[in-house]
């Protein structure tokens, strides 16, 4: 993706074209909303933020928890644990493919037993990641419950796993891949909508490094 | 990478990449369920044809981190024992379903040997005079740990280096990672060829001491002593051992390291084993990482 | 074995890569050469045009097993192999299990060469008994055996101790026999596994010294010219080891030395893979070390080329590096290596090959029904080799009872096509006969 000089994403500069043979679904602003709505979301459902903490999924779940975790100080006046779990050695298609690097697991100070932990993830597919996670989370303590908000849910599940917070329901093919480029990771936001880069099964397709593509 | 069988097949980045693996896996040691799915069902072979507890307990613990199912075949008690050979041994294995083999073995290039008879990943848990590329890793591992960096990293390797299969993979390593090695040894104790490989050599451990920040303290074994390679064991010491002294005369932040069993009082003082600056214990801690990483990356795939 | 009486006319064959002439053998002997020869009635044609016409070849050093070791090589497989390579003749070393150290080992050898037909084996003596280095074997009584042993070698071994090396090289004076040392000084060789440089160092394999060689040498050459004896250098295998036999040659010590076709071809660097196809006694050496050895048998500061022929069962050599047993089967690749390595380099003529592969070795081992030329009244002693035929050498297609060729997987220009012995074709048409 191209560098972007507006970083963050936000109003200013027109937007950047979608790159050719992608058609941008959500724009700077738009996840930008998305985001304080699903902050105020998360507020309600857990009567104020008390004892939440957020997870993000390497590598874009990560940002979007950190931006998460920044709208909902900004709403409530608490500081809210942030940190991210890989889930890499808990995937279950570790054999279809060389052996991956790992992400980084950091788990905020105080733990998570006890707390209510929102797992974040750019794009909610098969819900194989998010199963992966769940058992990760299990290794690393006892949550009081385990909540999921992902920026795109693009369908196809595999697993029964649902997410309790959306920024956007993007009906898609198989055919379809979905690309999210956040500031942090590659200099703009943006979901675009392209073809499919890896085979068309949900299962099957490799996580963010170049599609925003998990489950 | 299907196999580890030397540090020099390792290119910059792989190197790199199991670093940062193991880095990752480390923190798993802190949790308070330090295990992890990744290899479950899959079979590792302990297979060792020389008694080293150390090693084989490393290797066994790292795979059991990663919840592989472990088979710990010695050579003592087993067929091994009664004469049947290395391949007919890598045969069984093979027929048991081994997906990884560990080996330790006092032939040089056994790991290789056995790489051509079965199917799974060779590990190279050290071979005779040859390799021990896990060692070389741990050894990396710990110098970036404590110096926070590799590259121009300046390390003397002392001892032995004829002998040993840590110095060669450490050469190795060292120097595709960035790093300047000089070896300090009488020169009985120097490969002919020394002056071919990609380091330094020297004869005189004290001109070389200033210019260190890490300084890798082999075993010298009393054998040496009696094949004629040093007169005896005291002079050796004086010449080649690191004391308090020799320590103080380093840079302010340099480290002691040692591969184990140390012998103190001939390559290191007592005194210097003690010291915070030698960081023999957190050897042995990261060699654990470092060989959850490697399992990681050789078995976890396709 | 086809019948003996029977007559061949060999038709367009190149005489030490001569103009094409025929041959006509009868009754054990070349009859007749000419061309355009009339086909006598009854007479076998061979069609031999293209082929090289070479002398049978001869072989200073063969290790045919036989008694102790048949799971390796018995007297009749190696033979049947020395003929699939050209020869007609071979030397087969002492180091048996028992040891040819005796009058009756020596005999016996000898016996089941005769036995088998297919080349001349004649057997070389111990030097000392059991191959100890301690004291000398019964050398007269093997050279006065039916065997009539002319040369006497520890080979595998060294004649480390000098007196006893003087006393051997004196005592053979009495009846014209040799000493064909083993040059391998054995505490610089101690646990030795490759030559000792960059490969081994790398390798962690002990390394095995060229000066562990070339001291021994040295001091056998000073040996030999001291009390006036003959003395014949296995194997030669280092460019220092040249230079000495040169110096000594210049001197007028009475030596003469070998190489084989291996150390004519082959590096230390093969050995990375730990493959020990390619563990051998002298090791591999050096590109360096391969260059000087063909420069030494070019202008003939080498004699000869001997196969070392040292075949093993599978077993010994599908194991770990170290404890894999030394040596390579030879025989039936030794004419088109030396090919490739002398003569396609431009270094030696057919004629010098026949020279350094039949002439030369049946001298040194006073050998007089071989080495001959290639000319009427002479023994049909004769082999038909194709220049032109490349092959991929493979153990498993060998008549060596053995495979360990270290040429495996190689293209080798050559290949033989047929070898009379005395007039009898032990090999016809690429195939034992």
């Amino acid at each position: 993706m191209r560098a972007h000089d507006n970083a963050k994403g936000g109003g200013g500069a027109p937007p950047p074209p979608a790159p050719e043979g992608y058609r941008t679904v959500l724009d700077g602003p738009e996840i930008d909303r998305a985001l304080t709505r699903i902050a105020h979301e998360v507020l309600e459902r857990t009567k104020g933020g008390r004892d939440v903490a957020l997870l993000g999924i390497p590598s874009r779940g990560v940002p979007l928890a950190r931006r998460l975790a920044e709208r909902i100080e900004r709403v409530e006046d608490l500081r809210v644990p942030v940190g991210s779990l890989d889930i890499t050695m808990y995937r279950d298609d570790l054999r279809l493919a060389p052996a991956r690097a790992l992400g980084r697991t950091e788990i905020p100070d105080g733990g998570l037993d006890d707390h209510v932990v929102v797992l974040v993830d750019d794009v909610l597919f098969s819900g194989r990641t998010v199963r992966a996670a769940l058992d990760a989370l299990g290794d690393l303590g006892r949550p009081r419950a385990v909540q999921l908000a992902v920026l795109v849910d693009r369908g196809h599940r595999e697993l029964p796993i649902r997410a309790d917070y959306v920024g956007k329901n993007l009906p898609t093919s198989l055919r379809e891949g979905v690309t999210v480029c956040l500031a942090e990771n590659d200099g703009r936001d943006a979901v675009l909508l392209g073809p499919a880069r890896d085979r068309a099964r949900p299962g099957a397709e490799r996580r963010p490094e170049t599609e925003g593509a998990g489950s | 990478m299907r196999h580890l069988l030397s540090s020099g097949d390792l290119t910059r980045d792989e190197a790199t990449l199991i670093l940062d693996t193991a880095a990752e896996l480390a923190r798993v040691s802190d949790r308070s369920v330090k295990k992890l799915p990744t290899l479950r069902g899959r079979t590792v072979v302990n297979l060792f044809y020389e008694d080293s507890t150390r090693t084989r307990t490393s290797f066994e613990l790292a795979a059991k981190r990663l919840s592989a199912d472990v088979i710990n075949f010695s050579a003592k008690g087993s067929s091994v024992s009664k004469g049947e050979s290395l391949k007919d041994t890598a045969l069984t294995l093979q027929a048991m379903g081994a997906d990884g083999v560990v080996i330790r073995h006092s032939a040089s290039g056994a790991p290789h040997r056995l790489s051509h008879w079965v199917d799974g990943s060779v590990l190279n848990a050290g071979d005779g005079t040859h390799e021990h590329p896990t060692q070389a890793l741990l050894d990396a591992f710990t110098m970036r740990s404590r110096m926070g960096r590799l590259e121009g990293l300046r390390v003397a390797v002392v001892g032995d280096i004829t002998h040993s299969r840590v110095a060669r993979s450490n050469v190795l390593l060292l120097t595709t990672l960035g790093a300047h090695v000089t070896l300090v040894a009488p020169p009985t104790l120097l490969p002919v060829s020394v002056h071919t490989w990609p380091c330094e050599v020297s004869y005189h451990l004290d001109d070389v001491l200033p210019k260190s920040d890490v300084a890798m303290m082999l075993r010298v074994q009393n054998e040496r002593m009696h094949e004629s390679y040093f007169p005896s064991v005291r002079e050796y010491s004086r010449n080649y051992g690191l004391d308090a002294e020799r320590l103080a005369c380093m840079p302010p932040d340099a480290v002691v390291m040692h591969p184990g069993p140390m012998v103190r009082g001939v390559e290191v003082s007592a005194e210097v084993a003690d010291s915070p600056r030698c960081t023999v214990t957190e050897q042995v801690a990261n060699g654990v990482s470092v060989r959850m990483a490697v399992l990681y990356l050789l078995l976890g795939g396709s | 074995m086809p019948d003996t009486d029977r007559v061949y006319l060999i038709s367009g064959a190149r005489p030490l890569g001569g103009d094409p002439v025929d041959l006509l053998v009868a009754d054990g002997r070349i009859a007749d050469t000419g061309t355009g020869l009339a086909v006598p009635e009854g007479a076998e044609t061979v069609d031999a045009d293209g082929l090289i016409a070479l002398p049978g070849l001869v072989d200073l050093h063969t290790h045919l097993r036989e008694p102790g070791r048949e799971d390796a090589e018995t007297v009749a497989t190696g033979s049947r192999a020395a003929a699939m390579g050209g020869y007609t003749a071979v030397h087969a070393m002492a180091n048996t299990d028992p040891v040819a150290d005796t009058a009756g080992v020596v005999e016996q050898v000898w016996r089941l060469g005769r036995e088998a037909g297919y080349c001349d084996v004649y057997p070389v003596g111990a030097v000392t008994t059991g191959l100890a280095g301690a004291n000398l074997a019964e050398i007269g009584a093997m050279a006065d055996s039916a065997a009539g042993v002319r040369v006497f070698s520890d080979d595998g071994k060294c004649v480390s101790d000098a007196l006893l090396m003087r006393r051997a090289l004196e005592y053979v004076r009495a009846f014209d026999g040799v000493i064909a040392q083993h040059a391998q000084e054995p505490r610089l060789t101690e646990g030795a596994q490759m030559n000792e440089g960059c490969v081994s160092d790398r390798l962690g394999l002990p390394g095995w010294p060229a000066v562990a060689e070339e001291a021994i040498i040295a001091r056998d050459c000073l040996l030999a010219q001291h009390v006036g004896s003959r003395l014949h250098v296995c194997h030669v295998s280092t460019r220092g080891s040249v230079d000495i036999i040169r110096w000594a040659k210049a001197r007028g010590c009475d030596v003469t030395a070998e190489v084989t076709p291996h150390h004519l071809l082959l590096t230390d660097d093969l050995v990375e893979g730990y493959d020990p196809v390619y563990k051998v006694n002298p090791p591999l050496r050096t590109a360096d070390d391969v260059r000087a050895l063909r420069e030494g048998l070019a202008d003939g500061t080498i004699d000869i080329v001997a196969t070392d022929h040292a075949p093993h069962p599978v077993e010994a050599k599908e194991t770990e590096w170290s404890t894999a047993a030394m040596g390579m089967v030879g025989l039936e690749t030794a004419l088109a290596v030396v090919q490739e390595t002398m003569v396609d380099t431009g270094l030696l003529t057919w004629a010098q090959v026949a020279d350094r592969m039949s002439a030369a070795p049946a001298r040194i081992g006073r050998v007089t029904g071989h080495g001959r030329a290639l000319a009427p009244g002479e023994p049909a002693n004769v082999v038909l080799y194709d220049p032109a035929a490349p092959v991929e050498a493979d153990g498993a297609a060998m008549a060596t009872k053995s495979s360990n060729t270290p040429f495996r997987g190689m293209t080798l220009p050559g290949r033989v096509r047929a070898t009379f012995l005395r007039g009898v074709p032990t090999v016809l048409e690429g195939k034992i006969s």
